[in-house]
């Protein structure tokens, strides 16, 4: 966008789970860009399809959910309906991705060697040692001191935090072109939060990696991305440079999520919540998916709301968007 | 650690020296001890020697000492059959015994793991409901009369394999064994499948459960998300998760598969110890009945005190719950 | 009602809860509707009533008494199913080596096999719920004394207990009714435990309590209930296993004597004619044995799973 190469380009994505209760259209319709090199904040509630779009991209959707429409355009080449193992080449190698729970994303069974060295070898027809070199090395670009010895060692015998340090190892082997993060931190305590999320942009800036960070709290994201696009219901309904979502939200639901972000000024009082639930993503009701929780909604409102550019870099999916800057 | 061994040793004597009163009550109140005990066609003079020998004159208390004594020093009477000491003769058989069944155990691992773990992989897939079928009716269907159908089948009218015996055995540091040479493998197969028929079900209705909730899990997601081979997330990532406890529960399925040997020895004329119970229950040769369920009681106290200790030196918590209790 | 049960969701993985039914059900009708929801499981069902009524009634619907020796004549025996006697009639399943009808010989064998077979099971569950709800209701030493000998029974396999206790006890009825009893009673001992100590935890039964009812009156009436839909399942596989229990002891020659004639016994009559290929006086026999642990089986299956949504997976 920012005139830079484009990574990855997601065009009118749509992954669907067909459940035996019925359709569940947990992205629906979802386009983005990410440039070469860019940090991309996906931010929305649990339950808003952030996790399922970013299986959609590495081609991981667990059955019965399938990608039923759209582009993923990675590199230049359409990523949707690239046979398995054409798929399995890239995951990992030129696209890696980090999961939110690191006590659940290594293999209890195996030593971190053996997860590590078989990353590597998945990819490159190079002799064990060499790989285990590499495994080593990216230990210690994520700052796990003495990665010899910890090589040997289990995954239980690390910390919440060192195993995430690990996974983002892992990530890294292969000098990936796009780094999806799931929630990376999510889980781990605020101090580790934060080392993480320093040594991740970091290492991205060194590496020259794209990447996609995906999470709920938009304090995580405004400190880190360059851009940030914000989700709901399986759409994404605003997008634009971090300093506009979080200077100027246009979207009711992102001011919503503004208002909820603990800061200064709001310390001591109720922080405000965005009233109601997220809907059920099952047999959704056509029309803004917002309506029942949206304080400026109107009749306007039963009739879908097709993406605007009101702005240049902005994406916008709302009848009444907010577009003064007052706030 | 030491405390939790030592109260499972107790409990273990326990265990046997309760066995030990059970069988000695048995046979000296429930029943008639001279008619349990002494060869039916002795005469008065020797029935009365032995009676004296025996000590059956003494009060019962000191009689069950005297059985206790005896059993101790390995002394658990002579067979009436065979007028070999009732020990000695089913130490002879055991080795049989215990062939078929590591035979029956390797069956069932070896067949039971990829079938359980291919039905777990596409529990939907019309062959998986066979294999779970399949799993259902070895889990119903009486093992005896399974034995029966396959000699029928197999050694009756297609006549591909025997249907008794233990055929030609070539000794292996002593011991003799049947899987070494053709003939002997010939008859070890039908009663080896049959003994494992029972342990194979369970085998793939365990590894079929593992599968099912070890896929699901983050770990094997995230060996997909580093670009690995299928081949490799089920073969490694996947198996190595559900044969620990696949592995436990066979440890402790062993002793069942040498008590129900009985029924698989006595159906296709296995020579082992099972068979010989069966046998000596129906000639009345008491002293090798008493011995042959002294021995296995004590087999099953010592695997299950061996797997007990081994479990809690794997898993930290039995450890913890037991010293606080 | 077809249609909805077609519609229904089975065991499958719907991450949606699936919608509530509209019409008012009473417990049981809900029951018995999730039962009937599973067609193997109604289909195993009928099978077993239909087995039931003849192991009842083998007396009056059985073509012949296979043990009224006027009845029976030796210049009959072996005769393959189909057969047609000289007196006219026809042995639909052959005729064993003593000249008795099979078919016949197999509807008293049910009696005898179904009859020892719930028989055990009824009394096992009943010593094994008094004591299962005496160490829950208890607790503390008497908890532990009972669980420890259920654990260590349940260490050993079925069939090594019921040998043990044969070899002391001897052939007969009574005897293998002991033990099958003996190789039951702890499994219902276990379970009942295990749920009453779930119900104890809960406020009613600390309200009986302080109203001071009896402790009998707070075991059977207010503890019991709530056990019964493990029980229920228990009851199902448990009696599906004393069963074959019985039958592979009776073949083996130490469980029934051969004044009662289970299916077992028969099988083990027909064993000595399989090598000459005169299979179906074993084959038939074990054929009803199979059906009627299988259908109990299958409806124990689905008792579990309507019962225990836990298990559900
Ligand atoms: N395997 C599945 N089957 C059915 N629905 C699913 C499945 N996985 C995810 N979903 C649905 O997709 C929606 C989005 O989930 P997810 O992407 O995990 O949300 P997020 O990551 O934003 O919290 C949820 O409503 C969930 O119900
Ligand atoms: S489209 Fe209407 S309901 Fe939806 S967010 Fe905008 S104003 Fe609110
Ligand atoms: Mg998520």
């Amino acid at each position: 966008m920012a005139g830079g190469e484009t990574t990855l380009a997601v065009e009118g994505l749509k992954t669907h789970f067909f459940t035996k209760a019925g359709v569940v259209k947990a992205v629906d319709g979802v386009s983005f860009e990410v440039a070469k090199g860019e940090i991309m904040g996906l931010v929305g509630e649990s339950g808003s399809g952030k996790t399922v779009t970013g299986f959609s991209i590495i081609g991981l959707v667990d059955p019965p959910g399938r990608v039923v429409e759209g582009r993923v355009i990675h590199d230049g080449r359409d990523l949707v309906g690239l046979d398995d193992e054409q798929m399995r080449s890239l995951r990992g190698n030129r696209i890696a991705m980090i999961f939110q729970d690191p006590m659940m994303t290594l293999n209890p069974v195996l030593r971190i060697e053996t997860q590590m060295v078989e990353a590597v070898l998945a990819h490159n027809a190079v002799p064990a040692e060499q790989a285990r070199d590499a495994a080593r090395d990216a230990l210690g670009q994520v700052g796990i001191p003495s990665p010899d010895e910890r090589l040997r060692a289990y995954p239980h015998q690390f910390s919440g935090g060192m195993r995430q340090r690990v996974a983002i190892a892992i990530a890294l082997l292969n000098r990936p072109s796009l780094i999806i993060a799931d929630e990376p931190t999510t889980a781990l305590d605020v101090t580790i939060q934060g080392q993480i999320l320093y040594e991740a942009q970091k290492l991205c800036r060194e590496t020259g990696a794209s990447m996609i960070w995906i999470t709920h709290d938009l304090a995580v994201v405004a400190g880190i991305a360059d851009r940030i696009s914000v989700m709901y219901a399986g759409r994404i309904v605003e997008q634009g440079t971090t300093a506009d979502i979080i200077d100027q939200p246009a979207h009711p639901y992102t001011r919503g999520l503004i208002g909820s972000v603990p800061s200064r000024n709001t310390r001591g009082d109720r922080l405000f919540q965005i009233p109601g639930m997220t809907p059920s993503l099952l047999n959704l009701a056509p029309g803004c998916a917002f309506r029942e929780r949206c304080s400026v909604a109107d009749d306007a409102c039963l009739a879908e709301p097709e993406p605007s550019r009101p702005l240049p870099g902005r994406v916008l999916r709302c009848h009444h968007p907010v577009l003064d800057t007052a706030q | 650690m030491t405390v939790f061994i030592i109260r499972r040793l107790l409990q273990s004597a326990v265990v046997v020296a309760v066995m030990s009163l059970l069988v000695f009550v048995g046979v000296n109140v429930v029943g008639d001890p001279v008619d349990m005990l002494i060869n039916p066609e002795a005469d008065q003079a020797e029935i009365e020697r032995v009676i004296r020998d025996l000590g059956l004159d003494r009060p019962l208390h000191e009689q069950y000492g005297y059985f206790v004594v005896n059993a101790l020093q390995g002394d658990l009477g002579d067979s009436f059959i065979f007028g070999q000491p009732a020990l000695q003769l089913i130490i002879e058989r055991m080795p049989a015994t215990f062939e078929l069944a590591i035979a029956a155990l390797l069956l069932a691992v070896v067949l039971g793991i990829p079938l359980g773990v291919l039905a777990g992989l596409r529990p939907d897939a019309g062959w998986s409901r066979t294999i779970m079928a399949g799993s259902i009716l070895g889990f119903s269907l009486p093992s005896f009369w399974v034995g029966i159908m396959m000699i029928m089948l197999f050694a009756v009218m297609l006549g591909w394999l025997p249907s008794t015996g233990r055929g030609d055995t070539v000794p292996v540091l002593g011991v003799e064994v049947s899987f070494l040479t053709r003939d002997g493998l010939s008859h070890l197969l039908l009663p080896a499948i049959n003994l494992s028929l029972f342990k194979l079900s369970l085998v793939i209705r365990l590894a079929r459960a593992g599968t099912r909730e070890v896929i699901h899990q983050d770990y094997i997601k995230f060996a997909r998300a580093k670009g690995l081979s299928e081949t490799r997330v089920v073969l490694v990532h996947l198996l190595k998760n559900i044969m620990i406890p696949v592995v436990t529960v066979l440890g402790l399925e062993f002793g069942g598969l040498v008590a129900f040997s009985v029924v698989t020895e006595s159906v296709f004329a296995w020579p082992g110890m099972g068979k010989l119970i069966i046998d000596s229950l129906h000639e009345l040769d008491r002293p090798v009945v008493v011995a042959y369920l002294m021995i296995v009681v004590l087999m099953f106290v010592i695997i299950n005190l061996v797997v007990d200790i081994v479990y809690s030196i794997l898993d930290p918590r039995v450890r913890l719950q037991d010293t606080k209790a | 009602m077809t249609v909805q049960a077609e519609q229904r969701p089975g065991s499958g993985l719907e991450a949606e809860p699936r919608p509530d039914d509209v019409s008012v059900e009473t417990p049981f009708r809900r029951f018995v509707s999730d039962f009937l929801e599973s067609r193997i499981a109604t289909a195993a069902l009928a099978v077993f009533a239909v087995i039931a009524f003849i192991a009842l009634f083998a007396p009056w619907i059985a073509p012949t008494d296979p043990y009224d020796l006027a009845q029976v004549s030796v210049l009959d025996s072996h005769m393959p199913p189909g057969s047609t006697a000289f007196d006219g009639r026809v042995f639909v399943l052959g005729t064993d080596g003593a000249g008795r009808d099979l078919l016949s010989a197999i509807f008293y064998g049910l009696r005898i096999s179904l009859g020892v077979g719930v028989m055990s099971g009824i009394i096992a569950m009943a010593i094994g719920s008094v004591v299962g709800l005496a160490a829950a209701y208890f607790g503390g030493r008497v908890d532990t004394v009972i669980m420890r000998i259920v654990d260590i029974q349940l260490s050993f396999p079925s069939i090594l207990v019921a040998l043990v206790l044969l070899a002391v006890l001897g052939k007969g009825v009574d005897k293998i009714l002991i033990a099958l009893i003996t190789v039951q009673w702890a499994y219902y001992a276990r379970t009942v435990r295990a749920s009453a100590l779930v119900e104890r935890s809960k406020e009613y039964i600390d309200a009986a309590t302080c109203l001071a009812l009896g402790h009998r009156r707070i075991l059977f009436r207010h503890l019991l209930p709530n056990c019964l839909p493990p029980l229920i399942v228990v009851v199902t596989v448990q009696t599906a296993h004393a069963i074959a229990l019985e039958a592979t002891l009776s073949f083996l020659g130490i469980g029934l004597p051969i004044t009662e004639p289970s299916l077992g016994l028969l099988i083990a009559n027909g064993f000595e004619y399989m090598l000459s290929m005169k299979y179906w006086i074993s084959v038939y026999p074990g054929v009803a044995l199979l059906i009627t642990i299988v259908s109990i089986n299958l409806v124990g299956d689905q008792l579990r799973d309507i019962l225990n949504p836990r298990l559900q997976k």
